[in-house]
């Protein structure tokens, strides 16, 4: 099978900074389209669709050009029906194939989630194992410049709660071939969210195909007072806080989950077993959301190791605003997390 | 009319088809109030000449989706009786494992690729298929089973361009009886004609005599074929009433929400009956040949019925297998 002798990461050695002959910088869309391109050129059973893929943009630059490559049959633009398209995705996945299925925003697969709920996650089970969906869905959640409240959710708290799913969310260009690789080789349907921001994120990338397994978190950075865990964006700006606190004497310990479904419970824990305190940061929801979900695995879990009560940086429970004056009043960011370190800490 | 058109051998199959669907749902009914079936059923008593009509066109390898009233698409397509009676007894050696019950049938080992009960939900799921069968060339046509209440579903219309778009090998069949669970359909449509809105995205469609089971095969085979030489989606409405109620067995509502005209008229209508008495009639059935149809079909259901009551319910400890492949 095409998906039988790819090169299994071990563990992502350290940020940002592995170097090698066949390991050079590429912008974290530049990793997506390359693991795209590797993907369909390895399996004929892979194709592409989504709303402009084949556009003179090419979906942020993750699909461009792809259809002159593997042709239109098998990149291919799509309507806007959202809910019918990602059925369609589901139909082709059902009948042996591996689609890949990208939209602009994660607000707009609410169209769709009758398939993605009601039918992606459940034909597996529902049927007794006699079929499976290996489907990938990628949606980008945006930020800034005015996005406002149907442009810039996130909403993975959602995708989360549903068995039968698979979640990931890369925070990094080599993470993010190294996902994407493992979610169109996985055979389940995965639900593969990226952030704007992250788009910014260069890094250092194999040549090679290479995957990373789901269910595996990475600790970006060591410490040893406080563990902060994010997913996404947020573990950029994690790390950016790490980085400064360390000069005012907080040693902070910083976990990039990567994948949510399966969630690496026990890197969590090993950690706050060490550090005693949590924060968790998120770019959703705090309410009924993945932070909630995580502070109550380790209230569960790990109580015990607790020396002071969880905190989570999430989203206010108002819709994302539009002016950039509430926008800034709206995401919480580094001055949130430091606050929350210097609270949790005292 | 349609009869002369069919050869005689594809007649009594559509027979032993339809005599297969109307007794394994009689057995149901017969059985159900035992409470040993803890599923919900949706009988398609009435409405099983739509079912066999379709199904006597396609291939083994050709896919189908179906819906919440499953049971008719499941036999027609050559469901195994054994492992779908056990699936409404909820075992371990039901098709799907007790994990889906009798609105999740399934054999992919004919085709019959799942079946959904979200209304609508399994068109587009077709159309992939139909995608599928394109992008690998093997010349598989993929139908889908859909009601009236689905042609109220956004889903259709999305499915139904994209299938004209890329012109795929699908097959709608809307079959109308009429009545969403206790509406009418003139409580719900501004327009009872189905079958004129495909024509919006210039697929092929008509009004079939849904509880005729030649007309059904004669415009089925027509769509079947045209999907086959990759000319594109097809669209039947095929009109048939539904017998029972909703879902369970009987149909203890009848007289507060149906018009006693149109049940009688529509009562009149026997698929089974009809396709009986032109068989006899044009001496391809004779009595001896009916009972021993018939025979050989209880036999089997009471087989199946045995097996079902005597397989093993799935083991607790496995509640959460098949959850990921």
């Amino acid at each position: 099978m095409p998906w039988t002798k790819i090169l299994i990461e071990k563990q992502e050695p350290g940020f940002d900074e592995h170097a090698g002959q066949d390991v050079r910088k590429l912008t974290f869309p530049q990793a997506l389209r390359e693991a795209l391109d590797q993907a369909m050129e390895r399996d004929d059973r892979v194709f592409v669709m989504g709303q402009g893929v084949d556009d003179p943009t090419g979906m942020f630059g993750t699909t461009l050009d792809l259809h002159k490559k593997y042709g239109s049959e098998r990149v291919f633009d799509t309507p806007l029906s959202e809910n019918a398209m990602t059925g369609v995705a589901v139909g082709a996945a059902i009948a042996g194939l591996r689609p890949v299925y990208i939209h602009n925003r994660p607000d707009f697969l609410m169209l769709a989630m009758d398939q993605i709920v009601n039918h992606a996650s459940k034909w597996s089970y529902m049927f007794g194992g006699h079929v499976n969906v290996p489907l990938v869905i990628r949606a980008v959640i945006g930020r800034g410049w005015g996005s406002a409240a149907q442009h810039s959710q996130s909403l993975h708290g959602l995708f989360m709660h549903v068995p039968g799913l698979k979640l990931v969310m890369p925070s990094t260009a080599y993470d993010a071939k190294g996902l994407l690789i493992t979610s169109i080789a996985d055979n389940n349907p995965v639900i593969f969210i990226e952030h704007r921001w992250s788009y910014k994120h260069e890094g250092h990338v194999p040549k090679e195909l290479y995957s990373i397994p789901f269910g595996k978190g990475v600790v970006r950075r060591l410490g040893k007072d406080v563990t902060i865990v994010g997913i996404s964006y947020m573990v950029i700006e994690a790390l950016r806080v790490a980085a400064e606190l360390q000069e005012k004497g907080y040693d902070l310990e910083v976990i990039d989950l990567r994948t949510l479904k399966p969630l690496d419970e026990q890197i969590i824990l090993n950690s706050v077993k060490k550090t005693g305190r949590l924060i968790i940061v998120d770019t959703d929801w705090v309410t009924g959301g993945v932070t909630a979900e995580i502070a109550a695995i380790v209230a569960e879990k790990g109580f015990e190791y607790l020396k002071a009560p969880i905190k989570r940086v999430g989203w206010p429970d108002v819709p994302v605003p539009a002016s950039y004056v509430l926008e800034e009043a709206f995401y919480p960011g580094a001055e949130q997390i430091i606050n929350a370190v210097k609270e949790i800490v005292e | 009319m349609e009869h002369r058109e069919i050869p005689a051998e594809a007649l009594l199959r559509l027979y032993v088809v339809i005599s297969r669907i109307r007794k394994v749902e009689l057995k149901i009914e017969d059985l159900y109030h035992k409470d040993e079936m803890k599923t919900p059923v949706h009988l398609c008593l009435g409405q099983e000449a739509i079912s066999a009509g379709v199904c006597a066109n396609l291939k083994e390898t050709d896919y189908v989706f179906s819906n919440h009233r499953s049971h008719g698409h499941y036999i027609a397509k050559g469901g195994d009786l054994n492992a779908m009676i056990a699936e409404l007894y909820c075992k371990e050696t039901g098709c799907s494992r007790g994990r889906g019950g009798s609105m999740h049938l399934i054999d992919t080992s004919v085709g019959l690729m799942g079946s959904s009960s979200i209304v609508g939900g399994g068109i587009p799921i077709a159309v992939g298929a139909a995608l599928a069968s394109v992008l690998r060339r093997d010349g598989r046509v993929s139908v889908v089973f859909f009601g009236d209440g689905g042609s109220e579903e956004g889903v259709l219309y999305e499915s139904m361009n994209f299938a004209a778009l890329k012109r795929l090998p699908v097959v709608f069949i809307c079959e109308n009886n009429f009545y969403s669970v206790c509406s009418h359909q003139s409580a719900r449509q501004v327009n009872d004609d189905i079958s004129m809105r495909p024509k919006a995205f210039g697929i092929p469609s008509c009004k079939v005599d849904g509880a005729d089971a030649a007309k059904v095969y004669v415009k089925a085979k027509e769509a079947i074929e045209n999907a086959r030489s990759r000319n594109g989606p097809s669209f039947l409405e095929c009109r048939a009433y539904r017998w029972r109620g909703h879902a369970g067995v009987g149909d203890k509502l009848k007289a507060q929400y149906r018009k006693l005209d149109e049940w009688k008229e529509w009562m009149a209508r026997d698929p089974l009956k009809e396709l009986e008495d032109a068989l006899i009639g044009k001496g391809i059935l004779t009595d001896d040949k009916k009972t021993e149809i018939g025979q050989a079909i209880d036999e089997e259901i009471r087989r199946a019925f045995d097996f079902a009551q005597n397989s093993p319910l799935p083991d607790k400890n496995e509640v959460a297998k098949y959850l990921y492949a």
